[in-house]
């Protein structure tokens, strides 16, 4: 019936071999350059500059920008792959990544005139300037139409006003996509998205905040100031800022639920490795049955979690709408790598609850995952909602 | 402790486990924790500190002495009263609750038991009073769950112990005066050739490796216990010789009915933190629109209720019988299981102010994951309750 088609439809049973060439060059790269600094960079919060200049050597930080604006031009199956492979070695680089690559691109390239798009999409694809996405505040998170964060035109500026939090890649960042309302009455009707440069007059940075886990990627508050800026950085039209939100969390879901495998695929690694050197009873620990069954239990869930991730990918490959593949793939995935996490520091038992393996990183790492681009109880309402649509 | 005492639910589910001296002794124990150990938490907990002047404080109040007798210098309490307090401290601050965990469990409870009488008063005694803290050293490097496998060895030589060896995962390692370790006297017996000794910091050829940088419990000690041709007394070989494996897994039965008060205590905070933030969200109108906000804190709470049943349970079981292997292992096992999940689930239901590094409820989260390791990991307490309950039926 399709002579045509160059991928699996429908079922993905085997990675194409353009896909497995991109597994194998991120995974070999990953595990050489990214894993061994993982510990550094979560134990110092520094943003990890040097991972993010050879990631943009292989052109990880415009996997899905086409070539033309100086990505790599691949699909996002492609991109899961990479978000996946970073994240086994360093969570804090795949979260990294997937906000450059979701929520700092994919704005752009859907919604971006022609001159927005030559102006700031290179720059953040050859990972020149790394982008975030302003959009949770103090008091809005789950309910984000709720933004108190505002937009006034006067002339040809807009006049940004208010605070948001919990913004990742804000220490690095110098691209910020950000969400504010020209009117809280209309809800969000009313909200308009932004591309705003670091260094604009009224723009702070503020203080890094402590997190429990992905602790490099540069989590800060921002707050504006009577922020001037110009009217060609509106993104999209007036009052559409809304759905660009929401679609570029359709997009960044993908993104997580591949971070949340690639830490579940990590936690089941260094769980294999450590059952089959760790000796008690005068056998390895890996013989014990109920040791197996937490491997077991993991690999089977990891496996499921993937084929679910590659679903939701190969569906906004197609083109049609993703919005409940994806929440259910970040929903599945991100219990996964928690339970994952969780039974990889079980088998490691004492040792697992120490700093000398990284373990414990994973289970402080996997937990972020329930909670950004949307808590699981708001993929709940978000599958529900889709499900009962029609 | 402001989120906490006053305005959680209190699920009603001990009233008929606890007396009324029960219940006496949590209040002056939580208005105690409220003034003194809530306000440092947080700080001692970011920086790993040690909290050496509060517990010089609570024991001003017997609190380090909690299960023992008057005359070694105890409070006289019971195992509940015991339980009461590990649940209640690590509610606050679950680092605390370890280091009396294993101040009492594992560094003074041991001396009672198999101690003679001039072992009680020469360490028993500053012990209950808190004058010394207390430490246990039974794990080694290849010796975790399987503990019988012990390297370090006791060589007698004329009215001295020789020991050499390594200890690890030792709670209060540094910080303790008196540690009661485990070593092999005769090789050739196997487990029944173990034996146990109290070993004082300051003896020949005692030292201690590196402080353990760990996922929690920051503010508690554990470290290394490390003997090179260390002299112990004679007179410090505790109860007999080649009954020291029994003596600690005897032990350990009642460590697990702490670190189910513990992780009990752990899950409680993070139930605290939820209701209260529910309270703040002030849910209107129709509660059938919030299910999904509410149905966790009735699962936490009903977590909570189970686990806090079956921990008084193994401590009265305690009081009453002789032998409480499986009731401990059977609260071991499900609080530690529901410390993490309830924390777990505390940490998404506060969203991102959930994940802030040493806040109370990313606290509870990490402190709770020891829960399912120390004491035996849950793996081990299926093969203990298990193993009792196929020995009960005569198998």
């Amino acid at each position: 019936m399709s002579q045509t088609m160059t991928k699996p439809s429908g079922v993905c049973f085997e990675l194409s071999e353009d896909h497995k060439m991109v597994q194998k060059m991120v995974r070999d790269f990953a595990q050489e350059h990214l894993a061994p600094k993982a510990a550094h960079y979560d134990k110092t919060c520094e943003f990890p500059w040097e991972n993010v200049k050879k990631m943009a050597e292989l052109g990880l930080m415009g996997v899905t920008v086409p070539e033309e604006y100086g990505g790599a031009g691949m699909d996002s199956l492609a991109y899961s792959i990479v978000i996946e492979e970073i994240s086994r070695a360093c969570a804090a680089t795949g979260v990294i990544t997937a906000v450059q690559n979701s929520l700092g691109e994919y704005p752009l390239m859907a919604f971006g005139t022609e001159e927005q798009k030559k102006k700031y999409l290179p720059l953040m694809a050859k990972g020149e300037k790394i982008a975030a996405y302003a959009l949770t505040e103090p008091n809005s998170g789950s309910d984000s139409a709720g933004m108190s964060t505002t937009a006034t035109l006067q002339g040809d500026h807009w006049v940004l006003n208010g605070q948001k939090n919990w913004i990742t890649n804000s220490t690095g960042a110098e691209i910020f996509i950000v969400y504010a309302t020209k009117d809280p009455e209309l809800k969000h009707k009313g909200i308009c998205c932004f591309i705003v440069e670091k260094g604009w007059p009224g723009f702070t940075i503020g203080k890094h905040e402590e997190t429990m886990g992905v602790r490099a990627s540069g989590t800060c508050g921002l707050t504006f100031e009577n922020v001037k800026v110009p009217k060609e950085n509106l993104l999209g039209v007036e009052g559409e800022g809304f759905k660009i939100a929401m679609q570029a969390l359709d997009t960044g879901r993908v993104g997580i639920a591949a971070q949340a495998v690639g830490i579940a695929q990590a936690a089941l690694d260094n769980a294999i490795r450590y059952s089959k050197e760790r000796h008690q009873f005068k056998k390895a620990i890996s013989e014990f049955q109920l040791v197996q069954e937490m491997l077991v239990s993991m690999a089977v869930e990891i496996d499921a979690a993937r084929l679910m991730l590659y679903r939701a990918a190969l569906k906004r490959d197609s083109g049609e709408k993703f919005t409940k593949e994806a929440s259910m793939a970040k929903l599945y995935c991100s219990e996964v790598a928690m339970r994952a996490a969780l039974n990889a520091v079980q088998v490691h038992g004492g040792y697992g609850y120490s700093k000398e393996y990284p373990v414990e990183r994973l289970l402080r790492d996997a937990k972020v995952t329930q909670i950004y681009e949307g808590t699981s109880e708001i993929q709940k309402l978000v599958i529900a909602r889709e499900l009962l649509r029609d | 402790m402001a989120a906490t005492t006053e305005k959680t639910p209190s699920i009603p589910c001990d009233n008929h486990l606890t007396e009324e001296k029960h219940r006496a002794y949590r209040e002056k124990l939580r208005a105690f924790l409220a003034e003194h150990a809530d306000p440092i938490a947080e700080l001692y907990e970011a920086e790993a500190r040690f909290p050496r002047e509060l517990l010089t404080r609570m024991a001003r109040e017997g609190y380090l002495g909690t299960p023992f007798p008057a005359q070694y210098g105890g409070a006289g309490h019971d195992p509940l009263s015991l339980a009461i307090l590990i649940e209640e401290t690590s509610r606050c601050w679950g680092s605390l609750g370890i280091i009396l965990a294993a101040h009492i469990g594992l560094g003074s409870n041991p001396i009672m038991m198999w101690g003679n009488e001039e072992q009680k008063q020469k360490y028993l005694v500053p012990l209950a009073k808190g004058e010394r803290l207390g430490g246990y050293g039974l794990t080694e490097p290849q010796a975790g769950s399987d503990s019988g496998a012990t390297l370090t060895n006791a060589v007698l030589e004329g009215d001295h112990w020789v020991l050499n060896g390594t200890k690890c995962w030792c709670t209060n390692a540094t910080e303790a005066y008196s540690y009661v370790v485990s070593a092999v006297t005769d090789p050739d017996l196997g487990k029944s050739g173990i034996s146990a000794f109290i070993v004082e910091k300051d003896f020949p050829g005692f030292s201690f490796g590196k402080k353990e940088d760990k996922l929690g419990l920051r503010a508690s000690a554990t470290g290394t216990l490390i003997f090179d041709n260390c002299r112990v007394p004679k007179e410090n070989l505790l109860g007999e010789r080649g009954q020291g494996f029994k003596y600690f897994m005897q032990t350990l039965d009642g460590g697990r009915i702490t670190i189910g008060a513990m992780s009990l205590g752990l899950a409680q905070c993070a139930l605290d933190e939820v209701a209260a933030q529910l309270v703040t969200e002030n849910l209107t109108g129709d509660l059938f629109e919030h299910e999904l906000r509410l149905a966790p804190l009735a699962e936490m709470a009903v977590d909570v209720a189970a686990a806090r049943s079956l921990v008084y349970e193994a401590a009265l079981t305690r009081t009453h019988q002789k032998r409480w292997t499986l009731e401990g292992a059977v609260a071991k096992y499900l609080a530690s299981e529901v410390g993490m999940r309830v924390s777990s689930k505390a940490v998404e239901m506060l969203g991102f102010q959930g994940l802030k590094m040493n806040g109370r409820v990313s606290r509870a989260f990490r402190d709770a994951k020891l829960c399912t390791i120390g004491e035996g990991t849950n793996e081990i307490q299926k093969v203990v309750i298990a193993r009792e309950l196929l020995r009960t039926l005569g198998a």
